[in-house]
């Protein structure tokens, strides 16, 4: 299926359409109606105190807006089940897609899985990694939860139109190379302001030859280098996992013309090996060869950068037949519960398991430090999760590397970071 | 007139370091505020007066979308935070919840740790009372202007509404 080819930029193209407006530039300021509004157990709630502040009974259309506790869920503690009560009663007042513990997800896997945001969409959530759906060549940025609540009262939100930064990837993938790499590879080449306030786009047959999957978590690290959105083409393979799922019109653009774009930044990838960021930015990234002598004490597979069914299959083929290194603890975390259930169907929650690993329900959990999996003063972790700030996943003492799912895998068995040619 | 001293940070300093993630099951801004910058600068919350002011370099407030951040630093006592340059949604953030933001590379550079500012926001107009030197802030959109001068983005709309109805 060809899409439309604009001679504006994706982005532009799909801005306009939100505004009313014949066309858009970077730089204006516009009004845009979103598709989807998304909030959580951390934002929502401060969401839904400021929807009550300006005087305003009803959200403007709920079938718009969606509520995914997923951060501290199945709840911590007292203080974060007090919070998703807040959720749970204003999405049963309101009547808003909602999904409860035992049906949800981590956010930005279960919306596209639940097909409640499709190509061409624009969509926006007080999460900053609701740019993962990008990947399906929809508009998609992570705002504040003040931003959510007016545009939950309004069905409008402002935005400023970006520039685009296009990103082409020439070549073939090396074995155990994937969307995880190409993104890391980027942010370390540009920095983690490289993109600030910039539409990225991710094109070239090394994207082209990447599953949706991989493509959602390319798209999920565009805030990792400050950009706005990561936009990627609306090809066969995205309209083969949207059709079946979408239960209302979208459109499937391509991306618009090279010459609108504000930077082009073109990348040989056919020689690339697995990326491990290192300590305390995802932009101190190199090839995971240069990091063998890093022992670790914890591994994460999971999280909405690296928690689908394909990621499992990747670290479970790593993983199988080996044993988790001896005091290492590696923690498996599926994205939804219809990937765990795949993940049941398919035996790999059975090879993790009698590898010596912990399987979860979904959630957020050990990525940011909330629950599931944090970290002591003085240990390391190497995780398939976005960020390896300071304190990230527990102590400032702490240190996270990030990798791919399976160098991570490799790593659980080796004990150190290892690539999985090794095992 | 804004009048602190100064807390000066690096570049990068993302929101994690602002707020910790652990801290996030509340959404008061008084508890917040008691974690504000804990994990690169334990003694913050501690030294910090009403008043103060952040300087910081490139990029400030990277990371995640949690309001928490502007919300904890405001909290604090903090009057505004000067910076080289804002990550987007943080950026954003602090305007709708009305805490002022300023963008000058020059002030950033030029501002140590423990001088004392004065700020003239409507002018965008920084004073190194340490030095004597003044730095113009980038001035903001026009766009901007309304939801600043409403004090945030929820009051800006509320108003709008009202408007609206009649």
């Amino acid at each position: 299926m060809q899409g439309r080819i604009n001679k504006v930029t994706l982005a532009e193209t799909i801005l306009a359409a939100h505004c009313g407006r014949k066309s858009v530039s970077p730089g204006d300021f516009i009004s845009v109606r979103p598709d989807m509004i998304l909030s959580n157990d951390i934002t929502a709630p401060i969401a839904i105190r400021e929807f009550y502040k300006m005087g305003v009974k009803k959200v403007f259309d709920p079938h718009k807006i969606v509520m995914v506790p997923d951060h501290f869920v199945p709840n911590k503690d007292i203080a974060s089940a007090e919070q998703s009560k807040l959720l749970r009663e204003f999405a049963a007042e309101h009547g808003i897609n909602y999904f409860e513990c035992g049906q949800m997800g981590i956010e930005h896997v279960l919306l596209p899985e639940q097909g409640l945001v499709l190509p061409g969409d624009v969509v926006i959530g007080a999460d900053s990694h609701t740019c993962t759906y990008g990947a399906l060549g929809a508009f998609a940025t992570g705002m504040g939860s003040t931003d959510i609540a007016v545009a939950m009262a309004t069905g409008e939100i402002w935005m400023k139109v970006p520039k685009t930064i296009r990103f082409v990837y020439h070549g073939r993938l090396q074995e155990w190379v994937g969307g995880k790499d190409l993104i890391l590879y980027t942010i370390g080449q540009i920095g983690v302001d490289g993109a600030l306030y910039n539409a990225m786009e991710f094109t070239g047959e090394a994207v082209d030859s990447l599953s949706m999957d991989g493509r959602f978590t390319m798209s999920n690290m565009a805030i990792e280098a400050g950009g706005k959105v990561g936009l990627c083409r609306a090809d066969d393979k995205t309209v083969a996992y949207a059709k079946p799922r979408a239960r209302r019109a979208y459109q499937a653009y391509e991306l618009g013309h090279v010459d609108e774009c504000a930077h082009v930044i073109e990348y040989d990838v056919s020689g690339l090996e697995p990326q491990v960021a290192a300590p305390h930015l995802p932009s101190n990234t190199k090839g995971v060869s240069q990091f063998r002598d890093v022992k670790i004490h914890q591994a994460v597979i999971g999280s909405c950068t690296n928690g689908r069914i394909e990621d499992l299959r990747l670290a479970a083929t790593v993983i199988k037949g080996h044993k988790v290194a001896p005091f290492v603890r590696c923690i498996v975390i599926p994205g939804s519960q219809q990937v765990y259930l795949d993940a049941i169907k398919e035996g790999l929650v059975e090879t993790f398991i009698k590898a010596g690993c912990a399987f979860s329900t979904p959630t957020c959990g050990p990525c940011l430090g909330g629950h599931m999996g944090i970290l002591a003063a003085g240990e390391r972790a190497v995780s398939t999760t976005n960020r390896n700030f300071v304190g990230r996943m527990g102590s400032p003492k702490s240190e996270v590397y990030l990798a791919n799912p399976a160098v991570t895998a490799a790593s659980a068995v080796l004990g150190r970071i290892a690539s999985p040619a090794e095992l | 007139m804004i009048s602190g001293k100064v807390f000066k940070y690096g570049a990068n300093v993302d929101t994690d370091a602002i707020i910790p993630a652990r801290y996030l099951n509340v959404s008061d801004p008084t508890e917040l505020a008691k974690h504000c910058m804990e994990d690169i600068d334990a003694d913050f919350v501690k030294k910090v007066d009403k008043g103060d002011i952040i300087v910081a370099s490139t990029n400030f407030g990277c990371g995640s979308s949690r309001e928490h951040a502007p919300i904890a630093i405001k909290a604090a006592g903090v009057s505004a935070v000067v910076a080289a340059s804002f990550a987007r949604i943080f950026f954003r953030n602090a305007i709708n919840i009305g805490l002022p933001l300023l963008e000058s590379a020059e002030a950033a550079a030029a501002a140590s740790a423990g001088d004392t500012l004065e700020i003239d926001l409507e002018a965008g107009i920084i004073r190194s009372v340490t030095s004597g030197e003044t730095f113009r802030a980038n001035p903001y959109p026009s766009f901007m202007a309304g939801i600043i001068a409403s004090g945030g983005l929820i009051e800006y709309t509320r108003r709008n509404l009202a408007g609206g109805a009649q």
